[in-house]
C-alpha cells in the first residue's frame, strides 16, 4: 500500500462527501425539494474513489445513471452539482441536465447518462482523442452490471481493443440492473471473464467495499492503459445501500441482504483500517466529517436559494450556432 | 448585300449566349451603334449594338434561345433583298470561328510567384504591354470585353490582385502603396518593364501610385472611375460587398455598380457569392477595407500628386457612377484628359466597353 | 476550375480539411477498406470509393477502419468530438442509423443542451441515402426527417458537386453534430468545383431558377427531378421557381415563404415517405405562415407510404419523377383556374 497520509485523507474526504451528498439529496428529494427522481450512489463510494484517485484533471471518465459519486470523485464542484440537481440557474449544467446528465467536460467528466450503456462508446472516443492528440490521458468508462449486457458496451470493448486505445472499463457490479438480479440478467454469470474475452486484461475485485482492494486493482488496469496504450477492465463487486431510485422500497432484496450491506459499509471499513494501522487518527477523520457536513449544508443552502433558470433559457444552448 | 448578326464572343470565357430581349423588330431601320438585343452570358447580360446602319430583316434567334458564339442570330439586308434570298442565306449559314484577337480565346491564365503570393493573370496578344488592374472585389475577368479587342494589337495582361480571383487569398500589404508594390513585383516576375497601365476604381488608385513610384515604367495611365482622387466614396457598397450573404442582398448591392441595374443577373451575383465563400477572401477583403477606408471615406487621396505624373493620363468616368462620385473627375490638372460617358455607371469597361476600347486605343497611340 | 463529380468533391473536401486541421479524423466501416487483410490496406476507400486515397496521405491513425459496429463508431466519434478531435464518421448507408440511433439523438445531439451550453460536439456523420440502386428496403431509404426532427442536429443534403464540397467543409468546421447525407444515385454528377477550400453556410437555400407561376421545393436528388419538370413546364409556358434548401435543419424558411408570396403555388418534392416528412414540414410552414398568398392547394410529390421495393419496376414507381411533379404543378394551377372561372 503506497498511499501517503494526505492521500488517505483525500480518499476519505471524497468518500465521505459522496455519502453525505447522497444522503442529503435523498432526504431533500423525499421532502420534494428536488424535482424528478434521483439514483443514489451511497454504498459504492470505494469504487468511484478507488478508481479516480488514480486520475488527473486531463483524464476522462464516462459515467452512468448513478453518476453523482463519479462526479465528486473526479473533482466536480459539489455546490454546482447540488444546484444542478435542484434544477436551478448556476447549476453545473444551468439546470438543464439535472441528476442524470450531470457533466463537466472541463473536469474530464463526460457526463452521467440517462441511457444504460450509453457511456462506454463515448469513453472510448475520449481515449481515441488522447491517443491521437498524444495527451497522455486515459479514459475510464464506468458502467454497471446492467449495462454490461448492452450491445453498446460490447461494441465499445471490442472497438477499444481493435483501435488500441487507453480505455479502462470499470464495471460496478452492484448486483442489480434496476430490480433484476445479476444472477438472472447476466447469462455468462462472470462479467469480468466475459470482458476478458474481448482481448483485454480484466480483473475482478470480489469485495468492492474495500477501498484498498479497488485502489490496487484499478491501479494495475490504469497502469496498463497508460503504459501500453491498451484497454483493460476491472469488475468491482459492490452494493447499493438504497434502491434503484429514491423511494424504491426494494422488496426484491431480502432483509438479510440489506443487513449485510449495512455491515459492509465502505466508509466504516476504511476508517477502521486507517485508524487501526495508525495511518490517520480518528480525530482527523472526524474533522473531515465535520467539514464535509458543512460543505453539504452550504451546497443545499445555495441550491435552495438559487433562482430558477430564466424562461428564455428554454431554447438556448441547443446549438453552438444555428 | 446580306449582313449577318452573330452571337458575339464577349470575353475569353464566353462560349454561348442567350437572347433576352430584342430591341429592334424585323423591318426596322437601325443606325450604327443602335441597341439590337440583350444577350445573357454566364457572367453578365449585355447589349449588342449594330456595327453599321441598315435594315433588320429577320430574327433568327428567338427570345430564350441559347446559341454558341458565332451562331447566326439575325440578318440585316436592304429592303429590296427578296425573302427567298434571306431564307437561303439562313439555311446555308455555317458558324465560322469568331474573330478572336490574337488567338486570345485559347489563352489560359497563368500564375506568377510574387514573394510568397501566387498571382493569377491572363496574357494575350503581342505588342506594347498593357496591364489591367481591377478594383475591390473584382478580378481579371471583368476586363474581358476590353482585353479581347485590345489583344489584337497589344501584349495585354490582366492580373488578379492579392485576395482576388484565383490569386492567393491573402493581402499582406493592403494599402494602395502596398498594392502598387505588389504590382511592381508582379511585373518584375513576368518580365514586363514598362506598360500602359489601366486601372479601375481601387485598381485606378493602385495604377496611379505605381506611376508615381515608378515614373519610368508607366507608358501611359488610364484610370476608370478611379479611387484616390477624393475622400468621398460609397463605403456602404464596400461594407455590403463583404458582408451581404443572401443572393438578393448581393444582387441589390451589385446593382449600384451599373447605370442599367438589369445588367446584374443571377450568374454574376452567384459568382460573387462563390468568390466570397473561398477561404481567406473574407479576411482579404476586410484587410483591404481597413486600409482603404477611414471611417466612411477614402484613406488615401493622391489627387494633389496627379500633376507629377509624366506619362499621359486619361480618366474615364461614367456620369451615373454611384460608387465613386464623378464630381471627383472635375478640376483635375491640365495633364489629365477626362472623358465622360453617358448612361454608364461605375463599370464603364462593361457598360460601355466599345467606347472604352476606342478611348484606350487613342490614348495609347498618343502616348506612343 | 475543373469539373468534379460529387464523389470527387466530397473526397476533396475531406482531404483539404484533413490537411488544414490535424484534429480531423475519418472513422467508419471500410473507409480505408482492407485493414488487416492479406492484400492492400486501403483497397476500397469506402464501399463506393468516396474516401479513396486518403489513407495513403493520412495513414491509419487518421483514416480509421472499424468493425461493423455502428453504435461504437458513432459513440466513439461523439466522445472524441467533446474531447478534442473533429471526427468525420462514415455510416455507409443511412439505413444503418437504426443500429446506433441512441448515440446520435440521445448522446451527440443533446450534449450541448444537457450540459448547459458547455459542450461543443464538432462531428460529422456522413452517410449514403436514397433509392435507385436496386438495393431494396434496408439500403435505400431517405431518412432525413428523423434527424431534422431532433433539436441539436444539423442535416445537410447536397444536390450537386459544388454544394457538396462547400457544405462538407462547413460541416467539418461546424461545432455542432452534422448529419451529411449523400445521395448515392448522383455521385457521378459533375459540376464546376473550385480547387480551393470554401464554405457554404447552412440554412441558405439555392434558388436554381426563378419563375412567377409556381414554387417547387426539392432536396438532394429530387432537385434534378424538379428541374426536369420545370424545363418541361417552361416549354408549356409555365414558369417555375425551383428552390433547393440544401439543409433541412436549419431550414431557409424565408426563401421558401418569399417565393410562395410571389407565386401563390407550392409543390414539394421529397424522396422520403410522406408522413411527418420534409415535404409535410415545408407544407405546414407555408400553410401556417403564407396561407394568404396561396392560390391553390399545396401539392406534395413523395414516395408512397411503403418501404423501398426491390423489383426494378416497383422501385421506379416508388421514386418521384418529373412527370409526377409536372402533374402536381398542373393540379395546383388548375385549382386557381377553377376558382377564377
Amino acid at each position: 500500500m503506497q498511499l501517503s497520509r494526505d492521500k488517505l485523507v483525500e480518499a476519505y474526504r471524497k468518500m465521505a462527501t459522496i455519502r453525505a451528498f447522497e444522503e442529503r439529496v435523498g432526504a431533500e428529494s423525499v421532502k420534494g425539494a428536488i424535482p424528478g427522481f434521483v439514483h443514489l450512489y451511497a454504498g459504492e463510494e470505494a469504487a468511484a474513489v478507488g478508481v479516480c484517485m488514480h486520475l488527473g484533471d486531463k483524464d476522462w471518465i464516462g459515467s452512468t445513471h448513478r453518476g453523482h459519486g463519479h462526479c465528486i470523485a473526479k473533482g466536480c464542484s459539489v455546490e454546482a452539482m447540488m444546484v444542478e440537481i435542484y434544477g436551478k440557474a448556476g447549476g453545473l449544467c444551468g439546470g438543464k441536465g439535472g441528476s442524470m446528465h450531470i457533466a463537466d467536460l472541463h473536469m474530464g467528466m463526460l457526463g452521467a447518462n440517462g441511457i444504460v450503456g450509453g457511456g462506454p462508446p463515448l469513453a472510448v472516443g475520449a481515449a481515441l482523442s488522447a491517443k491521437t492528440l498524444k495527451t497522455g490521458a486515459v479514459s475510464v468508462a464506468f458502467l454497471g452490471d446492467g449495462a454490461s449486457n448492452q450491445g453498446t458496451t460490447a461494441e465499445a470493448m471490442n472497438m477499444a481493443v481493435v483501435l488500441k486505445v487507453p480505455a479502462v472499463f470499470v464495471i460496478e457490479n452492484n448486483g442489480y440492473g434496476e430490480a433484476t438480479a445479476v444472477g438472472y440478467h447476466c447469462g455468462a454469470g462472470d462479467i469480468s471473464a466475459r470482458t476478458a474475452a474481448f482481448g483485454m486484461p480484466a480483473e475482478k475485485v470480489e469485495d468492492g467495499t474495500d477501498f484498498f482492494a479497488v485502489y490496487e486493482a484499478a491501479g494495475r488496469a490504469l497502469r496498463h492503459a497508460r503504459e501500453e496504450g491498451m484497454p483493460a477492465a476491472v469488475e468491482i463487486v459492490c452494493a447499493r445501500q438504497g434502491g434503484h431510485y429514491t423511494g424504491d422500497p426494494q422488496p426484491y432484496r431480502s432483509k438479510d441482504e440489506l443487513e449485510q450491506v449495512k455491515k459492509n459499509d465502505p466508509l466504516v471499513r476504511f476508517r477502521k483500517r486507517v485508524t487501526g494501522e495508525g495511518l490517520v487518527s480518528a480525530a482527523d477523520l472526524d474533522q473531515v466529517d465535520r467539514e464535509v457536513a458543512a460543505l453539504i449544508e452550504r451546497a443545499v443552502q445555495k441550491a435552495a436559494a438559487a433562482p430558477l433558470p430564466a424562461v428564455e433559457e428554454l431554447t438556448t444552448d441547443v446549438y453552438v450556432s444555428y | 448585300m446580306i449582313v449577318p448578326i452573330t452571337m458575339p464572343r464577349w470575353g475569353l470565357t464566353m462560349t454561348e449566349g442567350t437572347v433576352v430581349e430584342w430591341h429592334v423588330q424585323p423591318g426596322a431601320s437601325v443606325g450604327a451603334g443602335q441597341m439590337l438585343l440583350d444577350i445573357e452570358t454566364t457572367k453578365i447580360t449585355n447589349t449588342l449594338e449594330a456595327a453599321e446602319a441598315g435594315v433588320l430583316r429577320r430574327h433568327v434567334a428567338e427570345v430564350g434561345q441559347t446559341l454558341p458564339c458565332g451562331a447566326l442570330i439575325a440578318v440585316m439586308a436592304p429592303p429590296e433583298t427578296p425573302d427567298a434570298e434571306i431564307d437561303a442565306y439562313v439555311g446555308s449559314f455555317v458558324i465560322t470561328e469568331v474573330a478572336d484577337a490574337g488567338g486570345a480565346a485559347e489563352v489560359e491564365p497563368k500564375t506568377a510567384a510574387v514573394g510568397d503570393l501566387t498571382l493569377n493573370y491572363l496574357r494575350a496578344g503581342a505588342g506594347a504591354a498593357v496591364v489591367f488592374i481591377h478594383g475591390f472585389g473584382g478580378d481579371l475577368s471583368g476586363w474581358a470585353l476590353v482585353q479581347t479587342p485590345l489583344a489584337s494589337a497589344f501584349d495585354t495582361i490582366a492580373l488578379d490582385l492579392p485576395g482576388h480571383g484565383k490569386s492567393s487569398k491573402r493581402v499582406p500589404h493592403a494599402d494602395v502603396a502596398g498594392l502598387a508594390g505588389e504590382l511592381a513585383a508582379f511585373l518584375d516576375a513576368i518580365g514586363v518593364q514598362r506598360a500602359h497601365l489601366v486601372g479601375h476604381s481601387l485598381g485606378g488608385a493602385v495604377a496611379l501610385a505605381f506611376a508615381l513610384a515608378h515614373p519610368q515604367r508607366a507608358a501611359s495611365l488610364s484610370l476608370l472611375a478611379p479611387a484616390g482622387l477624393g475622400r468621398e466614396i460609397n463605403a456602404g457598397y464596400i461594407r455590403n460587398f463583404i458582408r451581404a450573404e443572401r443572393r438578393k442582398d448581393v444582387e441589390a448591392n451589385l446593382r449600384q455598380l451599373f447605370c442599367n441595374p438589369d445588367l446584374v443577373n443571377r450568374a454574376l451575383a452567384e459568382d460573387v457569392i462563390r468568390y466570397k465563400r473561398l477561404d481567406g477572401v473574407r479576411q482579404s477583403l476586410e484587410a483591404l477595407e481597413g486600409a482603404f477606408l477611414s471611417g466612411e471615406q477614402q484613406a488615401t487621396v493622391l489627387r494633389e500628386r496627379l500633376a507629377e505624373v509624366q506619362a499621359p493620363v486619361l480618366v474615364i468616368w461614367g456620369r451615373e457612377d454611384r460608387i465613386v462620385p464623378p464630381a471627383q473627375g472635375q478640376g483635375l490638372p491640365a495633364n489629365v484628359q477626362v472623358e465622360w460617358l453617358e448612361r454608364s455607371g461605375h463599370m464603364p469597361q462593361v457598360e460601355a466597353a466599345d467606347k472604352v476600347v476606342a478611348l484606350l486605343k487613342r490614348h495609347f497611340a498618343k502616348a506612343a | 476550375m475543373a469539373k468534379k463529380s460529387i464523389r470527387a468533391a466530397v473526397n476533396d473536401a475531406l482531404k483539404l480539411e484533413m490537411r488544414r486541421d490535424p484534429t480531423v479524423i475519418l472513422i467508419g466501416e471500410d473507409v480505408a477498406g482492407g485493414a488487416g487483410g492479406s492484400g492492400v490496406q486501403d483497397a476500397w476507400g469506402g464501399v463506393l470509393g468516396v474516401t479513396k486515397g486518403l489513407y495513403k496521405e493520412f495513414g491509419p491513425g487518421r483514416v480509421i477502419d472499424t468493425p461493423i459496429t455502428e453504435s461504437a463508431i458513432i459513440g466513439v466519434a461523439a466522445g472524441a468530438a467533446v474531447s478534442g478531435l473533429r471526427p468525420v464518421a462514415e455510416l455507409m448507408f443511412v439505413d444503418f442509423m437504426g443500429v446506433c440511433f441512441d448515440q446520435i439523438f440521445n448522446q451527440a445531439a443533446k450534449f450541448r443542451y444537457m450540459f448547459g451550453g458547455k459542450a461543443r460536439t464538432p462531428m460529422v456523420i456522413r452517410s449514403m441515402m436514397g433509392a435507385g440502386f436496386r438495393a431494396a428496403a434496408q439500403h435505400s431509404q431517405s431518412l432525413h426527417a428523423l434527424f431534422t426532427h431532433i433539436p441539436g442536429l444539423k442535416v445537410v443534403m447536397p444536390s450537386n458537386a459544388y454544394d457538396a464540397k462547400g457544405l462538407l467543409i462547413q460541416a467539418i468546421r461546424d461545432d455542432d453534430p452534422v448529419i451529411f447525407l449523400e445521395h448515392k444515385a448522383i455521385y457521378d454528377l459533375e459540376d464546376e468545383v473550385p480547387d480551393e477550400a470554401y464554405t457554404i453556410p447552412f440554412g441558405e437555400a439555392n434558388i436554381l431558377r426563378e419563375g412567377d407561376d409556381v414554387t417547387i421545393v426539392a432536396i438532394s436528388r429530387m432537385v434534378h427531378v424538379a428541374m426536369d419538370a420545370a424545363k418541361r413546364l417552361a416549354a408549356a409556358g409555365i414558369q417555375a421557381t425551383v428552390i433547393d434548401p440544401r439543409t433541412t435543419s436549419p431550414l431557409d424558411e424565408d426563401s421558401i415563404l418569399e417565393s410562395v408570396e410571389e407565386t401563390g403555388h407550392l409543390v414539394v418534392v421529397d424522396e422520403a415517405n410522406p408522413r411527418c416528412s420534409f415535404a409535410t414540414d415545408v407544407a405546414a410552414l407555408v400553410a401556417d405562415r403564407a396561407f394568404g398568398a396561396l392560390k391553390g392547394p399545396i401539392k406534395l410529390v413523395t414516395a408512397p407510404h411503403s418501404p423501398v421495393p426491390f423489383a426494378p419496376n416497383l422501385e421506379d414507381a416508388y421514386i418521384p419523377n418529373a412527370a409526377k411533379v409536372e402533374a402536381a404543378v398542373r393540379a395546383t394551377l388548375a385549382a386557381r383556374e377553377l376558382a377564377t372561372a
